[in-house]
């Protein structure tokens, strides 16, 4: 083994030992004083050493910047007190490891370098100025620098800095004892025992479930085919590990799927729903598509069938739209878990169809616990501010170094988050209809068709991530459910997957997310009714994995391709062009079994049928009661001005810039409306808006609707204002409503996504399940009202049903939530809307009625309030309102247009403001009688538009819109909003003092890179 | 736009993470080229020909992950590994530079190039004279801002050129120079072709105005002949008013506002320079 240190040299800016020396000071409060960082590389090739000089020299130094040495630690100056070496544990992903091989295999051609497997190990060296003690050391290691989960620290003080030799460096080199054996086990046992078996192997299968796998083992006919081929009675490890992962609720929805029996304690009504999916999600979307065909409007292509939706954007052009979460991993190791999402996200609408579809933007939703919370955080619980910073590095590094921009996404905090945290993961491609005549959207396999792994090698990650997110978090959580993706890999993938599908060498594909190869090849191989799979061909990352652990690893930016032989060879040459790791591991049948092979060892053999229809249906219990909540009395008094400075800075409501400046938002030049823009880049924008080509102006928008809060009032009304939140984003921007008109071929395309806390009744651990369910269900009823009312249908979507944390005895339950993230088609990009100010004089209006409707929102949340007026979305209203909007859009009228939604109208006016060198002076008394003046400025009333136009439109546009216009006043020069009612002034404040306050919001993170 | 017996033909390289390959050939083909986006192993591994183009290009993107530093493994890889003909690219290059030929590298490609030691090229020598690394501020952004031209540049590319805004994305933006001679002979030599700058047109000093803390502010370089062009902003994200983030004010203002973005210009530059040249030469 050798050591190569690459150090800056002393008259470089150390940016990084900067950073950690200001997070120490403003997170940990402890004072570092200088912090020297160097990269430290083990290199385990055999070299000689002029070879070794060289690469050292060459391929890691920099010799403007750099200190190269090898074998030799250099030290920083004699005033440095302690050090913290941060590696990686052993099978954790080392992109920097892996990289440097490759340079080292262009440096030194000819010799036969194995890069495949890990053998340089790359690590970070801290050098820290001041004498701290070991628990220091100890807490910057592990709370700033790295994730106990995924990183070894070594750490010392005083004169251990000036003894320490490189060579005493950590190593994390993979040692495990090879072991292929495949056990069985007896599932004749007591029911406790059972359930006590599920527990141990991880296998979140309940009684009901587990018995159904017993009897099945015992049937005389099954029985009989396995002694035929020498399989035991009795199932093997890999082929519970296979049915446990296919039965998870991560891959079967066994929840929305069950029978629910509902009791509405309110009006005594009682009914039974036979799957919450079929019946409001696809019963929704089937009748969208009755009323969609009824007027031409034939653009559903694909729906929930495959790995992501599919729609018809124009005849050459395909659009593919996949969001899901990825919770569970981010709790734990919020980087790592983003990033895995990201990417995980990112191959479900390459693969969907044949596959092959370009990706055009990413989006992102989070919800998070305050970053300012200072609570006590149970065993093995990361500080919400943590998983806030490392959820948002690996959303952007898997967005930016994929080439993916990501084009928006929204924030929410509530400390019910701080548990487990949300990660919403979205994705839009394009994607040919046709590749040589052969329709893209189907997935079509023969038997005899060969299954081709592509991309990276399996090792132990994430080992039981499908059945682990099926469960709850608690301090003994597998560890190996951690996973850290690699872009650089999965972007090598996706060019060649584009390449191949292309060329017509691949007839299908999917993706290899959640439960790995026994995932993808045992859906697949529902097509073909089975499939043969050889373990021993699986490359893998290092040797000592057992069989079932190769089936049913989660290693990332990995595919199962389907490729006819005679294809096979030029594939294989394609991806050897493309540096692609291809391997044949079995081919596809049709004997109705998932045939698992280890060389001549049996591993699997299981029936397909029972397989993919043996899982019970679930029976659960909902009970409806409305919350015993009041309407606050807030005393009239108030001072507007320093209310609206407070919601400005407020945390839902305050500015992303931070967050969004470090995404990568326009990568591909396609982004027409970005996250910020106007003069100055600061006015937040409703929806993204970006062009499908550069020879056409047609585009895509896309919005997110997501409102928690409102849920503690009235989750049937939270869910239906989520849905118009992300209408009304749309139509903001310039979009228009589908199926206006015959063939008028506006598509919109949507994902639904419910999160969830535990809702199965238990009468101990989950006593109020019941009402949990009965949350669910009325989000479910929402949805299917509004979709059909808007004839904008459900294309994808996922569930994710525990979202709790368990510690200490503790239960941290998010509250229940819904993502709605739509897409629609914009036919001229040219003619959408942003939302800031455009000119002095403009005519300022807010288009839509507003209520008495306080309940849940910021403005109560600054009195600690929630109350009981829940904004609802009256959908006639709305649908008229929203079909103006886009008619005056066909007009040119509309200057700006910014959606009501946190904080109210006056958020929304002040935000229009936020885009530079204009102010506002608007008077609020045109509202009706019955209003408060409270409610006119923050009532969050959904279905609301800020807008300005200009005086020449002022009589048309009064005209068209009539009593859903109502005039506030001004666009004025200079830096002011002025707010008067009933001839009071009650607002008059700077700009620059609005958006110094709603830059601060997140002030806390500032200091976070 | 004036026409020449042969299409100015560009290539654009891709692959190994380069993600801004469309973009950059939709840029081309804008101004009129001929343009191929070819994987580099097409040229490593199968030998393709750079010689029948006239513009060599290198695209943004993370090159490797940016894994070690930004642009240094792919550099490596043009500077060592060897084609089917025994040369490296590096070589492939150096005669292609000596054809009279031109190359633009953008944000990662720039980064390449300076790792490669084709810019500034001081002396005539292929070595690394100055590096691109982490910006000041630790972190990877992505924000407009204003350029400036060099009134003295001798590139082509720049050519017409005052100044215009461009968005940034990157980590590793900031320009260091190997020593004050580097410094010195570059600003003598007028290679630093773009400054960030102040809508005033005076140098941009501070964050975020110039996003990296480069010296001297500087966005991009030139070699000393003006074939070689690199910068760190994305002048082709920004081919259509429409990428500008105040678009919609900007042409509420001036409804007669060109529909082409200010990036646009730089492709324009060189596609027509090279085929002025080839008129002239045929």
């Amino acid at each position: 083994m050798n050591y190569i240190q690459i150090s800056l040299l002393p008259h470089i800016t150390d940016v990084k030992g900067e950073q950690v020396r200001a997070q120490a000071a403003s997170f940990l409060g402890i004072d570092t004083g200088e912090v020297k960082c160097s990269q430290v590389y083990a290199v385990q090739y055999n070299l000689k050493d002029h070879d070794m000089e060289r690469f050292a020299h060459t391929c890691l130094g920099d010799e403007i910047m750099n200190k190269v040495s090898v074998d030799q630690i250099e030290l920083p100056a004699e005033n440095f007190k302690a050090f913290i070496a941060v590696a990686k544990l052993p099978g954790v992903t080392d992109d920097e490891g892996t990289s440097a091989q490759k340079a080292l295999a262009d440096l030194i051609e000819g010799n036969d370098f194995d890069t495949q497997t890990q053998h340089i190990f790359s690590q970070t060296l801290y050098y820290i100025e001041k004498p701290l003690t070991r628990r220091q050391l100890k807490q910057i290691a592990e709370e700033l620098l790295g994730n106990k989960l995924i990183h070894h620290f070594q750490y010392d003080t005083l004169g251990a800095v000036q003894s320490l030799k490189l060579n005493q460096l950590y190593v994390p080199k993979v040692r495990l004892v090879t072991d292929t054996t495949t056990t069985t086990i007896d599932l004749n046992l007591a029911d406790d025992e059972l359930l006590a078996l599920s527990k141990r192997m991880v296998l979140a299968l309940n009684l009901a479930e587990m018995k159904a796998v017993q009897t099945h083992y015992n049937y005389p006919t099954i029985q009989a085919k396995r002694a035929k081929v020498g399989l035991p009675a009795s199932p093997t490890d890999c082929e519970l590990e296979v049915i446990a992962q296919t039965w998870s609720e991560h891959c079967k929805h066994k929840e929305f799927n069950a029978v629910i029996h509902f009791v509405d304690k309110e009006t005594g009504e009682e009914k039974q729903v036979n799957s919450l999916f079929k019946t409001f999600i696809k019963g929704s979307t089937e009748k969208v598509r009755q009323l969609l065909q009824e007027k031409g409007n034939d653009w559903l292509v694909k729906v929930f069938t495959d790995n992501a939706g599919i729609v018809r954007m124009n005849e050459d052009t395909h659009f593919v739209w996949k969001v899901e979460t990825h919770n569970s991993p981010s709790a734990l190791d919020p980087y790592g878990g983003a990033i895995t999402g990201i990417l995980g996200n990112n191959r479900d609408p390459l693969a969907t169809g044949i596959g092959g579809a370009r990706l055009l933007f990413n989006t992102n939703v989070l919800c998070f616990g305050s970053p300012y919370f200072d609570g006590k955080l149970l065993t093995g619980q990361l500080h919400p501010k943590r998983i806030f910073s490392g959820v948002r590095h690996g959303i952007e590094d898997g967005g930016n170094k994929s080439g993916i921009p990501t084009v928006n996404g929204s924030i929410i905090f509530d400390d019910r988050f701080r548990g487990k945290p949300l990660v919403y993961c979205g994705t839009g491609g394009i994607l040919k209809p046709e590749y040589n005549g052969r329709p893209t959207f189907e997935k079509l396999i023969d038997p005899g068709d060969r299954i081709i792994m592509a991309g990276g090698r399996v090792g132990k990650d994430g080992i039981h991530g499908a059945t682990f997110s099926s469960i709850e978090i608690d301090e003994h959580s597998p560890m190996s459910a951690v996973q850290i993706g690699s872009p650089i890999t999965q972007k090598l993938m996706a060019d060649f997957m584009i390449r191949a599908c292309e060329q017509g060498l691949i007839k299908s594909s999917t993706d290899n997310g959640a439960g790995g190869l026994s995932s993808s090849i045992g859906e697949l191989a529902t097509i073909t009714n089975g499939a043969l799979v050889q373990l021993e061909k699986v490359p893998l990352k290092y040797s000592g994995l057992r069989p079932w652990e190769i089936f049913v690893s989660e290693s990332q930016e990995r595919m199962s391709l389907v490729v006819t032989p005679e294809n096979k060879a030029a594939l294989f040459q394609l991806a050897e062009e493309m540096e692609v790791e291809l391997t044949d591991i079995g081919h596809f049948s049709d004997d109705g079994n998932l045939d698992i092979r280890f060389g001549e060892q049996r591993v699997a053999l299981i029936d397909m049928e029972f397989l993919h229809d043996g899982v019970p249906q679930k029976v659960m219990y909902a009970e409806w009661e409305k919350p015993d909540l009041l309407e606050p009395i807030i005393q009239n008094e108030l001072d507007h001005e320093q209310i609206l400075i407070k919601l400005l800075g407020s945390l839902n409501i305050c500015s992303r810039e931070w967050v969004i400046r470090q995404y990568d938002h326009e990568v591909k030049g396609k982004t027409v409306v970005k996250p910020l823009m106007g003069e100055t880049g600061k006015a937040p924008q409703d929806a993204a808006v970006v062009r499908l080509g550069f020879g056409s102006y047609e585009g895509v928008a896309v919005s997110n609707g997501i409102c928690p809060q409102y849920g503690d009032i009235d989750p049937y009304e939270m869910s239906a204002g989520a849905f118009d939140e992300a209408v009304r984003q749309i139509i903001s921007v310039g979009g228009t409503l589908p199926n206006q008109s015959v063939n008028d071929g506006i598509c919109w395309s949507v994902n639904d996504n419910f999160c969830v806390p535990d809702s199965e009744f238990h009468p101990t651990n989950n006593p109020d399940g019941k009402l949990k369910l009965a949350k669910l269900v009325r989000m479910c009823e929402a949805l299917y009202d509004m979709s059909t009312y808007f004839q904008i249908p459900m294309t994808s979507g996922k569930d994710s049903m525990k979202n709790d944390y368990k510690g200490d005895g503790v239960r941290i339950s998010i509250p229940p939530t819904i993502l709605y993230s739509m897409t629609a088609k914009v036919d001229d990009i040219r003619r959408t809307v942003t939302s800031n100010f455009k000119a002095i004089g403009d005519r300022i209006y807010l288009l839509g009625d507003t209520y008495n409707e306080l309940g849940a929102s910021e403005f109560y949340k600054l009195f600690g309030e929630v109350g009981t007026s829940v904004p609802k979305v009256r959908k006639e209203a709305a649908y008229q309102l929203y079909q103006k909007v886009s008619d005056a859009n066909r007009e040119g009228w509309i200057e700006s247009c910014h959606d009501c939604s946190d904080g109210g109208m006056i958020i929304a006016l002040a935000e229009c403001l936020f885009g530079g060198q204009l102010g506002c002076n608007v008077n609020v008394d045109g509202f009706r009688e019955d209003l408060s003046l409270l409610s006119i400025l923050y009532a969050e009333s959904h279905s609301r538009f800020v807008v300005s136009i200009a005086p020449e439109n002022q009589a048309a546009f009064e005209t068209h819109f009539g009593d859903a216009a109502t005039y506030l006043g001004n666009v004025i020069p200079g830096d002011k909003l002025l707010v008067s009612y009933k001839e009071e002034e009650i607002i008059n404040q700077s700009i620059s003092d609005l958006i110094a306050a709603w830059e601060g919001g997140l002030a806390v993170m500032g200091a976070i890179a | 736009m004036q026409q020449s017996k042969y299409p100015v033909r560009a290539l654009v390289i891709t692959g190994f993470g380069i993600n801004c390959e469309e973009e950059m050939a939709a840029a081309y083909q804008l101004a009129g080229a001929e343009t191929e986006i070819v994987h580099l192993n097409d040229i490593l591994v199968k030998g393709r020909d750079i010689h029948t183009f006239d513009i060599l290009n290198f695209p943004g993107g993370f090159s490797f992950g940016d894994d070690i530093a930004s642009g240094k493994v792919l550099a490596n890889k043009i500077r060592y590994k060897s084609l089917p003909n025994g040369n490296t690219f590096l070589e492939e290059i150096n005669q292609f530079l000596a054809d009279g030929k031109y190359i633009m590298g953008i944000c990662n490609g720039f980064q390449v190039l300076v790792k490669l030691g084709l810019l500034p090229m001081l002396g005539a020598k292929v070595e690394q004279q100055v590096t691109l690394t982490h910006n000041n501020s630790g972190r990877y952004e992505n924000r407009w801002v204003r350029c400036k031209v060099n009134p003295e540049s001798k590139t082509p590319f720049l050519a017409g050129i005052t100044a215009f805004d461009v968005p940034v994305r990157h980590g590793e933006g900031k320009l260091l120079f190997k020593d004050e001679a580097t410094q010195e002979a570059i600003v003598s030599q007028h290679l630093n072709c773009l400054t960030y700058c102040l809508p005033n047109g005076e140098t941009a000093e501070d964050y975020p105005q110039n996003p990296n803390g480069s010296s001297l502010a500087c966005a991009g370089l030139t070699d000393p002949s003006g074939q070689v062009f690199g910068l760190m902003p994305h002048p082709e994200a920004f081919l259509s008013l429409y990428n500008h983030p105040n678009w919609a004010k900007l042409k509420r203002e001036n409804p007669d506002l060109p529909e082409e973005g200010a990036g646009a210009q730089l492709f324009h530059n060189i596609v027509r320079h090279v085929a002025a040249k080839s008129s002239v030469t045929l």
